[in-house]
């Protein structure tokens, strides 16, 4: 390794921001879909709640933003560290 | 010209696609046969794994499961499309950076224990030759539904074909093949969705459409829909019938078990850069999404016809008559031919049980008299929705390339397995380039006809052995795989102890709820009434998964820390940058 405290800060940066994404991960999936889902009931769409919008379309469609975040911060890091391909 | 030149026509020309893609991408060396050269782009490579991954059961089984399991059957959407977040994030890129062939290599060479790799090769052959024999069933099933053959003939013929690009190209003919039947997948589909969502909802998007108003009845569709299905006494669609504990640990255990399924791992070594594995699998999802959108909008809006068409006067009122079934017509006068047509394939069954000659479709068992089987609500759908010929030919196409795409990329693992890690990694290190691609052609051709040969016999079980298959990738690959990147503190003893002990109790727990190897009788529990609170077998991978990491985790520090080289290999596959070059591999 020629920079490890460099490297040792780009893990780390990496590390954080899998654990915010992994967060919003569990939350509308685990979260909204099941667990939460009787506190969304409130709110209505389309015939069903919230909580049910989530189990079946909403969490895929978070799911493929923090995929695309994920890649694009990532990216960003890489030339902030200097370890892009 | 009639339904049968139709379906001969389309399906023969996707396979004479396939073939002449067999035959420009063929492999020339080991890197061409294992990962395509690593030259595939990212967003084909994310067709190619949206085909890969989508199997017979995405593409016929899915919306059907959902239609009659309702809001429960959420699991199944969230957890083969949430695994692809762990993916992209978690495993594909630092492998890519790893830049081997397979993922029992991987495990090798980070555990540097060669027990390590042959268990993790005992797992993945164990899972990819049980989801193997389901596609191969589907194969044959698809051509003698569509083109009247004899099921073995079928089966034949879909083998002849895999084995043309598969063989010859590798994992370059594979992905390209992939690639093309993703397309030819989606677009079956999607447009029977479409027209139906239209004449149901007006909209053309079935996503919206779910959540859109029936133009019936003016209320939303979901609400038509929940109060049909609770009138006649079915299990509610929108509610929760399942406990919170097992739908939990089983959306869980379907996205640990997607993320470890090797051959959708190593879909992610083709492409050139360690950035393009992460927005690859953004791809992927992104391909993956268009069917798993629309699956949920059929199953409801099929769901919806079913019940509409056996009870044409509204519920409590005269139901479908037998001489109405018999003419095709019912007492508004719209054609439902398609009852009659699937009532002879046996998909659909009816009994007139009481003798007044109507046939009545309730929630009631001793009183129901229409037994419908899931595969329909995918594959009568175009009659349902009186569309023409050809779009009937291409759900015949499309459940064909669903199949044969997952089929060739299981194959693949196996093989590589076979000639990688067991032939070159263990038997013979020696074998010279030409000498192992020609193991790997051989391995693919004995891999699938073992695969044939189980998909005309298939064990009793092969039903139910898609749990093992989830549960093994869950229990023993994933969480291997994920402390081979995140720690270096887990050593080779831990990462072997840990392996075996997620692996034992999964499989343990599911022979005690589905009989000893699945034989009938020998079970001592069942899914109704499980060992442990109510968490069934099918969820029981991710319980496997969290015994491994403790198991390594233990036993790790317990004993010795890694070899520096091997600390040195953990650094240099999480950065990018310069591949191999750090390790001096």
């Amino acid at each position: 390794m020629a920079d490890k405290s460099s490297s040792n800060a780009y893990w780390a940066a990496n590390i954080r921001l899998i654990r915010v994404l992994l967060i919003v991960w569990g939350l509308v999936s685990f979260g909204f879909g099941i667990l939460l889902r009787p506190m969304l009931s409130g709110v209505g769409v389309g015939g069903t709640d919230l909580g049910f919008w989530f189990a079946q379309q909403g969490s895929i469609l978070v799911f493929l933003v923090l995929i695309f975040v994920y890649a694009a911060r990532m990216n960003k890091l890489d030339r902030e560290h200097g370890v892009e391909e | 010209m009639d339904q049968y030149t139709l379906n001969l026509l389309i399906v023969g020309a996707t396979f004479a696609l396939y073939i002449g893609i067999a035959i420009w991408a063929r492999a020339g060396s080991t890197s061409e046969f294992y990962a395509a050269g690593r030259g595939v782009h990212p967003v084909m490579n994310g067709m190619a794994t949206g085909a890969d991954w989508m199997s017979a059961a995405s593409f016929i089984s899915m919306a059907g499961l959902i239609a009659f399991g309702g809001y429960d059957t959420s699991a199944y959407l969230m957890g083969w499309t949430g695994g692809y977040v762990l993916l992209a994030m978690l495993l594909a890129p630092y492998l890519r950076k790893f830049g081997k062939f397979t993922v029992p290599e991987f495990i090798g060479d980070r555990f540097y224990s060669p027990t390590a790799r042959l268990v993790a090769v005992v797992c993945l052959i164990v899972a990819s030759v049980t989801y193997v024999i389901g596609q191969m069933t589907g194969v044959g099933v698809a051509f003698s539904r569509f083109l009247e053959v004899e099921n073995s003939t079928g089966l034949y013929i879909g083998a002849g074909i895999v084995f043309m690009y598969a063989v010859l190209g590798g994992m370059k003919g594979i992905t390209y093949t992939q690639v093309a039947q993703y397309v030819v997948l989606i677009i079956a589909y999607t447009i029977p969705a479409v027209f139906i969502s239209l004449q149901l909802t007006g909209n053309p998007i079935p996503g919206l459409g779910l959540f859109s108003n029936d133009v019936a009845t003016g209320q939303p569709l979901l609400s038509t829909l929940e109060g049909l299905v609770t009138d006649l006494g079915f299990k509610s669609y929108l509610s929760q019938s399942d406990t919170t504990l097992n739908m939990v640990l089983f959306t869980a255990s379907l996205m640990i078990g997607t993320a470890g399924l090797p051959h959708v791992i190593v879909r992610f070594f083709t492409v050139p850069k360690v950035a393009d594995a992460r927005s690859s699998a953004g791809w992927a999802l992104v391909f993956i999404a268009l069917l798993y959108l629309t699956a949920p909008a059929v199953a409801a809006m099929a769901r919806l016809n079913l019940i509409n068409t056996f009870h044409p006067n509204g519920v409590g009122e005269a139901t479908l008559t037998l001489a109405e079934i018999e003419a095709g017509v019912d007492a508004q006068g719209k054609d439902i031919t398609w009852v009659n047509n699937w009532a002879k394939t046996g998909l659909l069954k009816f009994d007139d049980k009481n003798g007044d000659g109507m046939i009545q479709y309730v929630g009631d068992k001793d009183a129901n008299e229409l037994t419908v089987n899931n595969d329909i609500m995918v594959l009568a759908n175009p009659e349902i929705a009186n569309l023409p010929g050809w779009v009937i030919a291409l759900v015949a196409a499309g459940g064909l390339a669903a199949a044969l795409s997952t089929a060739a990329g299981l194959l693949l693992a196996i093989s590589s397995a076979i000639s990688h890690d067991l032939i070159k990694g263990a038997i013979n290190p020696k074998i010279s380039e030409r000498g192992e691609l020609l193991a790997a052609r051989i391995s693919m051709g004995v891999a699938i006809a073992v695969a044939t040969y189980l998909g005309l016999n298939p064990p009793g079980f092969a039903a139910q052995t898609v749990a093992l298959a989830f549960g093994l990738a869950a229990a023993s690959l994933f969480p291997a795989i994920l402390m081979g990147i995140f720690s270096k503190r887990i050593n080779n003893t831990g990462a072997v102890a840990g392996m075996l002990a997620g692996l034992l109790v999964t499989v343990v727990y599911i022979f005690l709820h589905k009989g000893w190897f699945f034989i009938p009788d020998t079970n001592s529990f069942t899914d109704a009434d499980p060992l442990l609170l109510s968490i069934k077998s099918t969820s029981f991978g991710a319980v496997g998964a969290i015994v491994n990491f403790v198991v390594a985790y233990v036993v790790s520090n317990a004993t010795e820390e890694p070899p520096v080289e091997i600390q040195e290999l953990v650094e240099s596959i999480r950065v990018p940058k310069g591949a191999g070059a750090a390790t001096g591999h």
